[in-house]
């Protein structure tokens, strides 16, 4: 630890630096995963996170984690690879969904032995359950029970347990640090990360070989979302402002199952343990949109339908504008076992006893499958000057915030768990290849803060006229009003430039409170500075793409047009100017191994 | 050494009392703690009217439309919102629990507001709870294993696995510690409820091997035995656990314990 003093803004900020092989920035179940890999890789590894790592948003995950076990009926991790390509719409990158699929078992076992919870069958192996989306036979067989589940705390139980292996590995953890930026050196690398100590306010600076960033989503973009308040995708507000592309940001999921009003999660598993949604007539109006696999149709199928019931008149309530969730006919004792959680947050959140009633539910933002553009290592890419993919050397992400893409446009309910073990650990064997333990590092750039405290000190002495709270309001409202569940050419229009004037109106930000000790507004305002600019990213590239795929539904172009958009999208960002440049690279149209041959694109019916 | 006079900062005085929304139809009455570590002063209880028609039911989502609205000086910790992140935890009405879930209507009259009790205050509702989860960190929380692992998952029958019922969901909210008094007179040594139940979580755990290991651990005047059958733990817990339950029978185990 070294000690040097920054002057910003005519006032001097003391600078703490560290050292380390590894700086793992957030505490969610990929980077806690990476963080155990890395320690038992023998890196001097720090995992940086603002909140307390068992109150990251993992800590929510009901359902269950995918993986082809076979615990319950014949399974093949090909089967699930099938399925995840098709859940994506073609639009995930079939040599990351190889490496996810093949690798899923292993590491549903790993956390069995490190001590996780899991539901059991008769015969003592982990119980699986039937989710969305997930079949036998390359689609041609009846649903798959492939989801692992301890009862319907699945991420809990995770997050818990690998907080425990990381305590056990004697991981340096810097809880409640907030990450403000990224330290990008002249030829591009990443060395580091620039943060500041809630409980004091002082500013540390992480000197890395390797960065990173598991930082999760940023669903609190919009209005009604299933994440927590500290979903702020704080590492895709950093990797823009560093002049690195997002990808396929305007994929946004949406669960159909939050509760009407408070947008709090049901799981997808209260319908994999044989729940199902009814309209105003009491019609089960699923089996009219996915007449096979009906209410375990994929998320984004199940949200359309609701949404085209509502809008046609057919929703419940006094407004008509929710769908009932049905679970009373449902056997007490296996609710009790099974869905313990959601039978609690009925009743506190929606005052439904769900032996006897249905639960008011409402498609609600959940999960986002754009992000930061990554390799099946981890490894941070971007696109050439010749078109090709390059490696951001000294930068990794997963999880959440990273889109590898296994999910492309839509993601397959119990896949995001799996996604953050299978390549939190991918991300631990390819540091340990990397990076040599205690390698000397070069000496940061003169101006490596400057970059970060100057966003700092800007926003802690901001006096303009609105409150941070009354900014993020704005955008909330503009990114659900503009870009939900149906889109068109003309509402994401009005909705760019609405939402392009919010950006406009963060010059006139005002924040109250100048301490520096747990100053929430301070960092509250930081995250809605990482929330805008993905807001904006998502809305100019939802009016960009001129097809439907997957969460992407366009009513003015409703088809899925591979000849023209089966390409990701690359969006950047320049924050001063306040403009998106938006790009493409190519679905990669190979699988990892000659083990499994490339899926064709077909069309995608249930 | 016994000490005269109480610590400093520890008189609370009367703070501001902010102005009533306009036109608000139906108000709701707060007092809430606030604690600035900056300005040198005591702590004070400021009063601030929320406008029920315009905020949701609970009392997380009216200390969030203070913040938003009156006072976003106001500092509280919060996540989830949905009662599994354990991050709201706060005294309210008079007994620990967390904020997302506890209802507006649950309780009558005005709603008094305080950090978690007997924990150094970092600013106004946030405690710090370094000590806490040092607690239950030391009872190495992970599966411990002699027997080489299998190939795939160790097998455990449904019996054996619903005996982690009412264990494994903490949330470590601290509800329930920092609600025992024998906690608060011995925090530097007893480890309290929620690391306790923790500890007989991993115990009954069919698939561990290191019962007579984290036995040894438990076993001390002070890390288990200040517990005093108060039972407020069981009372607090948010989450309808019983932690009293589990240390009991942690100590059952000790009674039966062969060497």
């Amino acid at each position: 630890m070294a000690s040097n003093v920054a002057s910003i803004g005519g006032r001097a900020y003391p600078i703490t630096d560290h050292t380390f092989d590894v700086v793992i920035v957030g505490a969610g179940g990929a980077g806690l995963r990476a963080t155990v890999g890395c320690s038992q890789a023998g890196l001097r590894t720090a995992c940086i996170t603002k909140v307390f790592p068992t109150r990251s948003h993992t800590v929510a995950a009901q359902g269950g984690v995918a993986a082809s076990l076979g615990n319950m009926g014949a399974d093949n991790w090909k089967w699930h690879m099938y399925d995840t390509v098709k859940g994506s719409d073609w639009l995930g990158d079939q040599d990351a969904i190889e490496y996810l699929c093949r690798n899923a078992p292993a590491a549903v076992y790993e956390l069995e032995h490190w001590g996780v919870p899991f539901s059991r069958t008769d015969d003592g192996r982990i119980y699986q359950r039937p989710f969305g989306g997930m079949t036998t036979d390359f689609g041609r067989g009846p649903p798959a029970q492939r989801t692992c589940a301890a009862a319907d705390r699945t991420g809990h139980a995770m997050l818990h347990t690998l907080y425990g292996q990381a305590v056990k590995n004697s991981t340096e953890f810097f809880i409640e640090y907030f990450a403000i930026d990224l330290i990008m050196n002249s030829e591009g690398r990443c060395v580091g990360v620039v943060c500041i100590k809630m409980d004091d306010g002082t500013i540390h600076r992480f000197r890395s070989a390797l960065t990173i960033l598991a930082t999760g989503g940023y669903g609190r973009a919009y209005f009604s979302a299933t994440s927590a308040h500290t979903c702020t995708g704080d590492g895709g507000g950093m990797v823009l402002r560093a002049g690195l592309p997002l990808q396929d940001m305007e994929f946004v999921q949406f669960h159909p199952t939050g509760i009407y009003g408070a947008g709090c999660l049901i799981t997808e598993g209260a319908r994999g343990e044989g729940g199902y949604l009814t309209n105003s007539n009491g019609e089960r109006f699923m089996e009219r949109y996915a007449p096979s696999v009906k209410d375990l149709a994929p998320r984004d199928m199940v949200s359309r339908a609701m949404t085209m019931e509502i809008r046609e008149g057919r929703g419940v309530g006094k407004n008509k504008d929710h769908i009932f969730l049905h679970l009373e006919h449902l056997e007490p004792k296996m609710l009790h076992e099974r869905l313990p959680g959601i039978s609690e947050s009925a009743k506190i959140f929606a005052g439904v006893d769900v032996t006897k009633d249905p639960i008011p539910v409402l498609p609600t933002v959940h999960y986002n499958m754009g992000g930061i553009q990554t390799n099946y290592h981890g490894e941070v890419v971007t696109k050439a000057a010749d078109g090709s993919d390059a490696v951001v050397p000294g930068l990794m992400a997963l999880g959440e915030a990273a889109c590898v893409s296994v999910h492309g446009a839509n993601r397959l309910g119990s896949n995001s768990l799996i996604d953050l073990v299978v390549f939190g650990r991918a991300a631990g064997l390819r540091a340990a290849e990397l990076v040599k333990p205690g390698e000397k590092q070069a000496e940061l750039p003169a101006d490596s803060a400057n970059l970060a405290l100057s966003r700092l000190d800007r926003y802690r002495y901001a006096k303009g006229g609105a409150s941070t709270a009354q900014l993020r309001l704005n955008m909330q409202k503009v990114m659900q009003n503009h870009c939900a569940v149906y889109r068109t050419g003309p509402t994401l229009a009005e909705g760019s430039r609405l939402i392009h004037e919010v950006w406009a109106s963060r010059d006139d930000v005002a924040v109250t409170d100048r301490s520096l000790i747990w100053n929430s507004d301070l960092i509250e305002t930081l995250e809605f500075d990482n929330l805008i600019v993905q807001a904006v990213v998502t809305m100019d590239g939802a009016a960009n793409r001129t097809e439907s795929r997957g969460a992407h539904a366009r009513e003015d172009f409703s088809g899925r047009d591979d000849a023209k958009w089966m390409k990701h999208t690359l969006a950047s960002v320049d924050d001063q100017k306040r403009t998106v440049a938006i790009d493409y690279r190519p679905v990669h149209s190979y699988t990892m191994t000659t083990e499994v041959a490339y899926i064709e694109p077909k069309a995608r019916v249930y | 050494m016994v000490e005269f006079t109480l610590p400093k900062n520890s008189r609370v005085t009367t703070g501001k009392t902010w102005p009533k929304p306009v036109g608000a139809k139906t108000v709701t009455e707060f007092r809430i703690y606030r604690w600035d570590p900056d300005d040198g002063r005591n702590p004070r209880i400021d009063t601030y009217f929320v406008d029920r028609d315009d905020c949701g039911p609970m009392v997380l989502d009216a200390i969030i439309w203070i913040k938003n609205k009156i006072d976003p000086t106001l500092t509280f910790r919060r996540s989830c919102r949905e009662g599994i992140c354990g991050s709201c935890s706060m005294n309210i009405d008079g007994t620990n629990t967390l904020a997302c879930t506890k209802g507006m209507d649950e309780i009558g009259g005005v709603i008094k507001i305080y950090p978690l009790p007997h924990m150094p205050v970092v600013k106004d509702l946030v405690p710090d709870l370094t000590r806490f989860y040092t607690h239950h960190a030391s009872i190495e929380p992970w599966l411990k294993t002699v027997t080489p692992a299998p190939e795939k998952e160790w097998r455990q029958t449904p019996e054996d696995r619903s005996k982690l019922d009412g264990l494994y969901e903490c949330i470590l909210c601290a509800c329930c510690s920092t609600s025992c008094p024998s906690y608060w007179w011995n925090t530097e040594r007893y480890l309290g409820p929620a690391a306790l139940l923790q500890a007989y979580r991993w115990l009954i755990d069919s698939r561990d091997e290191a019962t007579g290991e984290r036995l040894d651990y438990i076993e001390d005047t002070f890390r288990l035995y200040r517990c005093h059958t108060i039972l407020n733990c069981s009372k607090a817990c948010p989450k309808g656990l019983n932690p009293a339950k589990a240390i009991s029978e942690i100590k059952n185990m000790m009674i039966h314990r062969v060497f």
